[in-house]
């Protein structure tokens, strides 16, 4: 909210500087955002009187003027259309400062003497744009510093208030806010009632009660199309922030910001019968004061006539009923909404009004009365017209239960006691009355005003507020020292990303939702979680695994000149299967371009998947059960056929791995093949707590074997099948050359092996070890046709 | 004996001048080898007569020798010159680069949650994570944020449908947390939250660190303590710490958490827009409505709660001036945390 500091001290007005009232405001938790000046710099500007206006010579927009300032008489050339004798005006004599820059000389325009310059609300920094000249009152007084007469030596502060203070948006609630913090006397205008002239009433149904327990109504007749809203309350307005409209509006606006009371004002010529609070029937329409027309919910509450809806309650008034500037006669509303049926109602249409914003926070409810009287007798005084009865529907409003307030729970909750005089003391500042003393504490009734108080914590957070956060003791908070482990047969996250860190991977962190075309290719083939409100387009889907974001980081280095990158993400993927959404922690990474960086010492070479594969190895055997896991050949959208492998643990697939699709590939236009993994986390973190084994004493002993096998063989096979035939005593197997090419037939390989034997309790002879080999050649032979080399 | 004397220097001058360890073997052939010619001078003895022989013999046996310890020290020499020459012939560059894959590193998002992970484990504190897709009664409802208030409308939320949503933060995991478990409570739950909103200042996902603490005693003193403690550890500095009265739904008393400016220390700048302030959290006492939802006894506990940016934390650590960067994942700058 955004108010006038000058209206704030009318009310209250302590005696503290306006940059410690901001302070404390701030420090109460009533946080202050901005500050601005109500008007430009300037000096030497005053209230000038235009004796007489006439066209320039030689210039048609341009008026040569007599103005005096109540002493002298200066001739002034002008060019504003709407200045004419008789006028008031802001007039800036020579030698005046505008703002930093502009200093008022005498100059000849068009050959004419030109001395002072005549003003707009825009050059004065009182408004964003002005068209014309400021027009001032006719009983302005000549000569008088426009400073003064206008009091513009004032602030403009935007307080940014928390959702549960709105009794603090008015100038009435900040002043007693205010009264709290400096102890400062509150002083509110005076308001009376006004006695009814005429007999004129509408008759007011509450068909929902509880969503409007009161509705106070008034005609008034006669007013006066013609008045103008006088220039102290037009500058009011301006200064929170309100454009000015007409008298009625005007003075309904005054009301909500002097009192926090919205107020409706209808054009009661349009009106059939008298006034029904319901809520809308299904399919009703109503064009609003903006003229949108909206088909209105069953849950929103109108204000309607007997034929039909006027207005959407507490929200926004309907055009058809809206006062115009012909309208001479009003039927003016000031009412109680209860929050929760105001509630949400406005941002579903689009809406967000000063009314709303208001209801959705709770406005006191004994306001209305004191509010419909206020803006009566500004209207009469402004418009003229004559009011009629006060016409009041009421239903009882459940008043806040009184709240216990515990002595013990304020130092258990705070840290620190409060003294129970200035328990007593401070609640009492905020309007609570202390309804009796109980054997704990208090019990506390709470001011109409303050929907935000229910319970007892909030009792004690206004007791924190009110005396100051800073105040109160800082402590380390106690607590037993329990211990606890974390799992040795689980691998942490932490220690994967160490290792993709060591192996030259950078992490990345990218959105969660992604472009659902590049999903749509990259990810797992099922359809995405979609938002149902995506910022844009590139924002839509849920990614199902971490690639598509792996792949558009790559793009965006790649379009930097980046010819190598090594890649990884961890986070969550949302998948939905079987409609049952799975949130995964997945890892995933992404190589691209030279194995190394560019260097003297290692030849370039580009990756392939084995260097993937190298790493993915690696990650999985931080769980010490590298075994445990397989790569299959496999077949994913994603990936290039041929080049891809589903990794499994247990017959249960934990992750992908494989080149890039070379379709999608060129597609994205990424020279260079590109190679991506991904691991399910939670089902690879699985570790084995190392059991260790006696070392033996015996020497190892080792035979290589070259065999050539068929191309359709996997290593996989080979080596699982040797490491059962081999029996115990092979501690180590290794594949040391894979060789497809001269001297070996087009559709086979030849792998060579190295078996390391060793026995625990012996040192293993020839005669031990031969037998092994020829049972291991035996076996692949009869298994896979193997022959040896 | 003269012909001795003259040999043996011979031999000595022509061992001193070997300079290949084959030439050596050659001159130790040549002088003691069986047939040597100091071996052969062995065989005139027996034209001596017998009183001379001994003295004759202990000579020429003093020569061999001489001549031999003269051939082992000039080996050790040749070794010695060989093994220069063998470390001259190997030496190497020092100053060139050495081999490299290229160095990986932290996204500065992970470091920072790393760190203050760090900082709070060390207290005891559990690290607990959870689910980013949430529905709404974990994310607004057990928090104290029925439908329609306002307080709704300051989270910007990404709806799948009428209840599912992308949590707005991560409060959710403590409502999981106090939900399954007993007190006392003691955990942070770091993680990626999502608002509807991007511009310069907010991107639509961002990361936030909630925590909270849970026992019979818990006090908003502690509370201070806990947050001036922790901002004086990540920031590595004794800064003033300010806390303002403010309102979220799940805390009672709630406030805004300021920190002095760490850039200027007060003095006013850019980055606290000359207020000397850098507002850095939100903290509070646990609601007891809160408490209530999830089953834990409002009368026997008090808790507090607080959450931080992350993204913001890392910016103002590391001088990052634009929130963006963090998300396009452009190398130049993710390589500056190498």
């Amino acid at each position: 909210m955004k108010f006038s500091e000058r209206w704030l001290r009318e009310w209250v007005n302590p005696d503290i500087s306006s940059d410690e009232l901001m302070k404390r405001l701030t420090m109460a938790g009533l946080e202050i955002e901005a500050v601005q000046a109500a008007a430009a710099e300037f000096s030497n500007v005053v209230v000038g009187e235009v004796l007489a206006a006439e066209r320039h010579p030689d210039a048609d927009k341009l008026s040569v003027c007599q103005v005096t300032d109540g002493i002298e008489k200066y001739q002034v050339v002008c060019g504003a259309s709407n200045v004419r004798a008789g006028l008031k005006v802001p007039f800036a004599r020579v030698g005046a400062k505008i703002g930093t820059e502009l200093t008022i000389k005498k100059a000849k325009l068009r050959g004419v003497e030109s001395h002072g310059m005549l003003c707009s609300a825009e050059e004065l920094g009182l408004a964003e744009t002005a068209e014309g000249l400021l027009e001032l009152p006719g009983d302005a007084p000549n000569g008088l510093s426009i400073r003064d007469y206008l009091q513009l030596d004032d602030a403009l502060i935007e307080v940014n208030l928390t959702p549960n203070r709105g009794d603090c948006l008015s100038i009435a609630g900040l002043a007693r806010e205010v009264g709290v913090l400096t102890r400062a006397t509150v002083t509110a205008p005076e308001i009376k009632p006004v006695a009814a002239v005429t007999t004129d009433q509408l008759p007011i149904n509450l068909a929902a009660p509880a969503d409007c327990p009161k509705y106070f109504g008034r005609v008034i007749r006669n007013i006066n199309p013609h008045a103008e809203t006088p220039l102290w309350m037009q500058e009011k307005l301006r200064r929170c922030g309100l454009r000015c409209i007409d008298p009625v509006v005007d003075i309904t606006n005054y009301v909500l910001l002097e009192l926090g009371q919205p107020m409706h004002a209808f054009d009661h010529g349009k009106l059939t019968g008298g006034i029904n609070v319901r809520r809308a029937n299904a399919g009703e329409k109503l064009v609003l004061l903006d003229g949108k027309e909206v088909e209105l919910q069953p849950d929103t509450l109108v204000i309607a006539d007997q034929e039909k809806a006027l207005a959407m309650a507490g929200i926004m008034g309907g055009k058809a009923s809206a006062v115009t500037p012909r309208t001479t006669s009003i039927f003016l509303e000031s009412a109680h909404f209860s929050p929760l049926a105001i509630a949400g109602r406005a941002r579903r249409y689009g809406l967000h009004t000063d009314a709303a914003h208001r209801y959705e926070r709770g406005v006191d409810f004994n306001l209305p009365k004191l509010a419909i009287e206020r803006a009566t007798s500004l209207l009469l005084a402004i418009a003229g017209g004559e009011a009629g009865p006060v016409t009041c529907a009421e239903s009882p409003v459940s008043a806040v239960p009184a709240i216990e307030l515990r002595r013990k729970r304020i130092g258990r909750l705070l840290g620190a006691d409060i003294a129970d005089a200035d328990v007593g003391d401070i609640l009492a500042r905020l309007g609570l009355t202390e309804l009796e003393a109980t054997t704990e504490g208090w019990r506390f009734a709470v001011p109409s005003w303050r929907f935000d108080i229910s319970i007892e914590a909030d009792l004690i957070e206004e007791l924190a507020r009110v005396r100051g956060y800073d105040s109160l003791p800082v402590t380390a908070p106690q607590a037993r020292l329990g211990l606890y482990s974390k799992p040795e047969t689980l691998v942490g996250v932490r220690a994967v990303r160490s290792q993709l860190v060591g192996l030259g991977y950078q992490e990345v962190v990218t959105y969660s939702f992604v472009d659902g075309q590049l999903e749509a290719v990259l990810g797992e083939g099922t359809e995405p979680v979609a938002l149902a409100n995506p910022i844009s387009q590139d924002m839509a889907v849920m990614r199902t695994n971490l690639w598509a974001g792996l792949i558009t980081t790559l793009k965006h280095n790649q379009n930097r000149q980046l010819t190598r990158l090594r890649l990884f993400e961890n986070g969550l993927t949302f998948l939905n299967k079987n409609k049952k959404l799975e949130q995964k922690f997945k890892v995933g990474c992404l190589i691209w371009g030279a194995c190394a960086q560019e260097q003297w010492s290692v030849p370039s070479k580009t990756v392939d998947f084995f260097d993937l594969k190298g790493d993915v190895e690696a990650i999985l055997g931080l769980s010490l059960n590298a075994a445990a896991f397989e790569f299959a050949p496999d077949v994913h959208q994603a990936l290039q056929p041929g080049q891809t492998a589903r990794i499994k643990r247990n017959d249960e697939t934990v992750g992908w791995l494989g080149a890039l699709h070379p379709s999608i590939q060129q597609a994205l236009d990424i020279p260079g093949k590109v190679y991506l993994a991904e691991l399910d986390f939670e089902a690879v973190r699985g570790a084995r707590i190392p059991v260790v084994k006696d070392l033996s004493r015996y020497p190892r002993v080792r035979r290589d074997l070259a065999l050539v096998v068929g191309q359709e063989i996997t290593a996989e096979q080979l080596l699982a099948e040797l490491k059962s035939v081999a029996g115990p005593d092979l501690q180590e197997l290794t594949l040391f050359d894979v060789y497809q090419g001269q001297n070996i037939e087009k559709d086979k390989k030849s792998l060579a092996l190295g078996l390391t034997f060793q026995h625990a309790s012996r040192t293993l002879a020839d005669a031990d070890i031969n037998p092994i080999i020829d049972s291991c050649i035996k076996a692949l032979e009869a298994k896979f046709n193997a022959e040896l080399r | 004996m003269d012909s001795l004397t003259s040999l043996t220097q011979q031999a000595l001058s022509a061992v001193i001048a070997a300079g290949s360890h084959d030439d050596l073997e050659q001159l130790r052939v040549l002088y003691l080898g069986k047939k040597g010619s100091l071996t052969e001078q062995l065989k005139t003895l027996g034209g001596l007569p017998a009183d001379q022989r001994p003295a004759a013999g202990a000579a020429i046996n003093a020569a061999k020798v001489q001549v031999q310890d003269a051939i082992s020290a000039r080996k050790e020499a040749l070794d010695r010159i060989e093994a220069e020459r063998q470390l001259v012939s190997e030496k190497v560059d020092v100053t060139l680069p050495g081999r490299k894959l290229g160095a990986g590193g932290l996204h500065p998002v992970t470091r920072t949650i790393e760190r203050i992970e760090n900082i709070f484990t060390a207290a005891g504190f559990q690290v607990v994570e959870g689910p980013e897709i949430e529905d709404d009664y974990h994310n607004f409802g057990a928090l104290n944020i029925p439908a329609h208030h306002p307080a709704r409308a300051m989270h910007d939320t990404f709806y799948f449908d009428a209840t599912t949503l992308l949590r707005t933060h991560t409060s959710t995991v403590q409502v999981r947390v106090m939900e399954t478990g007993k007190p006392p409570f003691r955990i942070i739950c770091p993680g990626r939250v999502y608002r509807c909103d991007s511009d310069m200042t907010h991107t639509p996902m961002f990361h936030q660190v909630e925590g909270l603490l849970i026992d019979e005693n818990v006090s908003f003193a502690d509370l201070k303590g806990l947050i001036a403690d922790f901002l004086n550890a990540f920031f590595e500095a004794d800064l003033a710490v300010r806390f303002r009265p403010s309102y979220f739904p799940f805390t009672e008393p709630s406030a805004e958490v300021d920190v002095q400016c760490v850039m200027c220390r007060g003095a006013g700048c850019r980055v606290c827009k000359q207020t000397g302030w850098l507002e850095i959290m939100g903290c509070g006492m646990v609601h007891p409505k809160v408490l209530a939802a999830s089953n834990v006894d409002p009368e026997k506990y008090t808790g507090l709660a607080f959450g931080m940016g992350v993204d913001r934390l890392a910016m103002l650590r590391y001088q990052i001036r634009d929130l963006r960067l963090l998300f396009e994942n452009d190398m130049r700058f993710l390589q500056q945390f190498h």
